[in-house]
This record gives structure tokens, sequence and C-alpha cells, in this order.
């Protein structure tokens, strides 16, 4: 007898050595925590067991919470993508007016120049054209009375 | 040839009337949800019902249903993984609901109290443990299996149901200890 306990004993350590224990080795408060947990599934389990049975309705109710969900999910992503969208319109118009607005201010900025070019080109021919009148009025004598201008000259000199 | 299957679905019928208070039972302390327990049992009894003529015999009729539950609990947890929306859809109840289940038997509120407590103890270590871990526990201190019933149900080999268990029961033990 005491050779078979010796042997037990040398069992269990052998197995805690190994990393486990028996599962036999448990204390009295272990023990008494494992019959009141026991008894505690029971007790739910006999409770949960005999209710009424209301799979029907469950399942409807899953079913509803399913399809609500489903919905739900589907609004959501059809809200973001309609949202992004319409940001994205929203952008690309802001863009191409923007563009058109900078296309119009060179346009402007182009007919300005060309103005301006215009301008000086009229000023320069006005310039020589005054130039040239001013050197015809500047002359003294018209071209038609010289020889009557160079009798007087003559007659002074005498 | 009718009188055969008739004698079939009559021994089915006994069987499921035998047995399907245990099966839930595991089920339930296994999900804590009473809506999927109840699901996954006749899941369980469904396919035992296909398979019935495949039944041999060579383990009891309990080891083999059980093995139908463990195996549906198990794909049902990794579809849940897979499936990760399902996770924000459970039912299952929390720890200090599942203490309440406790029959009116110590004698005073006190030790009543008390024991509520451990309950609610052995809970958490449960909920902590790993999902073979928790099986191998439950079938031993709630379903009161032998090893080699685990072991066949499991289709675990009889020393690593023992490793399992022992180490399930240390992170019992260690869960009481600390609160004490």
């Amino acid at each position: 007898m005491n050779s078979m306990n010796n042997e037990n004993d040398a069992a269990k350590t052998a197995e805690r050595q190994q990393g486990f224990e028996s599962p036999e080795t448990i204390d009295a408060e272990l023990a008494q925590a494992l019959s009141h947990f026991k008894a505690s599934i029971h007790a739910w389990s006999e409770a949960a067991y005999s209710r009424p049975r209301t799979v029907a309705p469950t399942l409807r109710q899953r079913s509803w919470r399913l399809a609500a969900g489903w919905a739900l999910g589907c609004v959501l992503v059809a809200g973001s993508v309609s949202g992004g969208l319409v940001e994205r319109h929203h952008r690309i118009a802001a863009e191409q007016m923007a563009a058109a607005q900078r296309a119009a201010e060179q346009a402007s900025q182009l007919r300005e120049q060309q103005a301006q070019a215009k301008v000086s080109d009229s000023d320069v021919t006005d310039e020589v054209l005054l130039a040239g009148v001013d050197s015809d009025v500047s002359r003294q004598v018209p071209s038609a009375m010289e020889p009557l201008a160079q009798m007087m000259q003559d007659d002074e000199s005498k | 040839m009718t009188t055969a299957d008739d004698a079939a679905a009559e021994e089915f019928a006994r069987i499921v009337e035998r047995h399907r208070p245990q099966i839930f039972r595991f089920l339930l302390s296994s999900t804590r949800d009473v809506d999927l327990a109840e699901t996954l049992t006749q899941e369980c009894f469904l396919k035992a019902h296909r398979n019935w003529g495949s039944f041999r015999g060579e383990s009891s009729a309990m080891t083999w249903l059980m093995r139908i539950a463990i195996n549906l609990q198990k794909d049902h947890w990794r579809n849940r993984r897979m499936q990760f929306w399902r996770t924000t859809r459970t039912n299952s109840v929390d720890l200090d609901e599942a203490s309440e289940w406790l029959p009116s038997g110590e004698g005073s509120a006190e030790q009543h109290l008390l024991a509520r407590e451990r309950v609610g103890e052995v809970w958490k270590a449960v909920k902590g443990l790993s999902e073979r871990q928790r099986t191998v526990f439950l079938l031993r201190y709630v379903e009161e299996q032998e090893l080699s019933e685990i072991a066949a149900a499991t289709g675990l080999s009889e020393g690593t149901v023992k490793a399992h268990l022992s180490r399930a029961v240390a992170r019992v033990r260690l869960e009481l200890g600390g609160k004490r």
C-alpha cells in the first residue's frame, strides 16, 4: 500500500516536472469553487433550456437588424461616394474658373502690351513727320521766291 | 426496410432527448450566449441526424455528439475571426451575469455572496484560457467526463488532455489565489 502511494507521489512529481500537474491535485478551496462553478452553469443551463422558445422572433429580429445594418452601410457608402464626387466636381469647376480668369488676365495683358506697342509706333511716325514739317516750315524763304531773295542780297552787297 | 428506418429514427429521437440538455449546457458554458448555444445545439443534432448512418458505435453516442459540438463551436469562432463585423454582434453575457446563476444552497447570505464571487473568478479565469484549455476544462469540471472521454471527444491524446487541464486548473488557482 505504501509503495503504491509512493508511486503515485512520484508520478505526480514527474508530471509537475514536465510542466503540468495532475488535475486531481486540487485543494479543498479550489474544489469548492469548481463545484459552485458547475452548479452555477447547471442552474443557468436548466433555466435557459426550459425557457419558452422564441426562435422565430429572434430570427426575424436578427434579419431585420441585418437588413437595417446593410441599408445603413449602403447609405453611408453612397453618401461618402456622392460627397466625394460633389467635392471633386466643385474642385474641378473652381480650377476651371481660375484657369479661365488667368487666361483672361493674360489676354488683357497681351492686349495692353499690343496697344502700348501701337501707341509707341504712332509716336515715332508723328515725330518723323513733324520733323519733316518743321524743316519745311523752318525755311525762311519759300523756294519759289528764292531768285528774288538772291537779287535782294546782290543789291544789298552793292 | 421501413421498420428498420423507423427503429433508427426512434433511436435517434431517444438520443436527442437524452443528450440534448448536456450538449446545450456545454455550448452555453463555452459561448456564454443562450441564442448561439441553441443554434449550435440544433446544428449539432442536424449534423448528427445526417450522419447517423455512419455512426458505428465505436465511442459512446455522447462522445460522438460532443465531438460534433466541439467542431461546430470551433468553426463558429473561426468564421467569426474571419468576418470581423460579426465580432461586434455578440450576445454573450458578461461574467457578472453568468455568475448570478447559483443555487441558494449556501447557508448564510454572506456565504452565498462569497460563493458567487468565487464563481465569478472562475469565469474570469476560464475566459482567459485558450480554446482547447477551455474545452477540456469545461468537459472535465462541468460535464464531469473522464479523461479518456475528453480525449475521444477532442481528438487529443490523454497526455495532451492532462497537460491542458493542468494548465487550466493552474490558471483558475492563480485567479482564485490572487483575490485572497
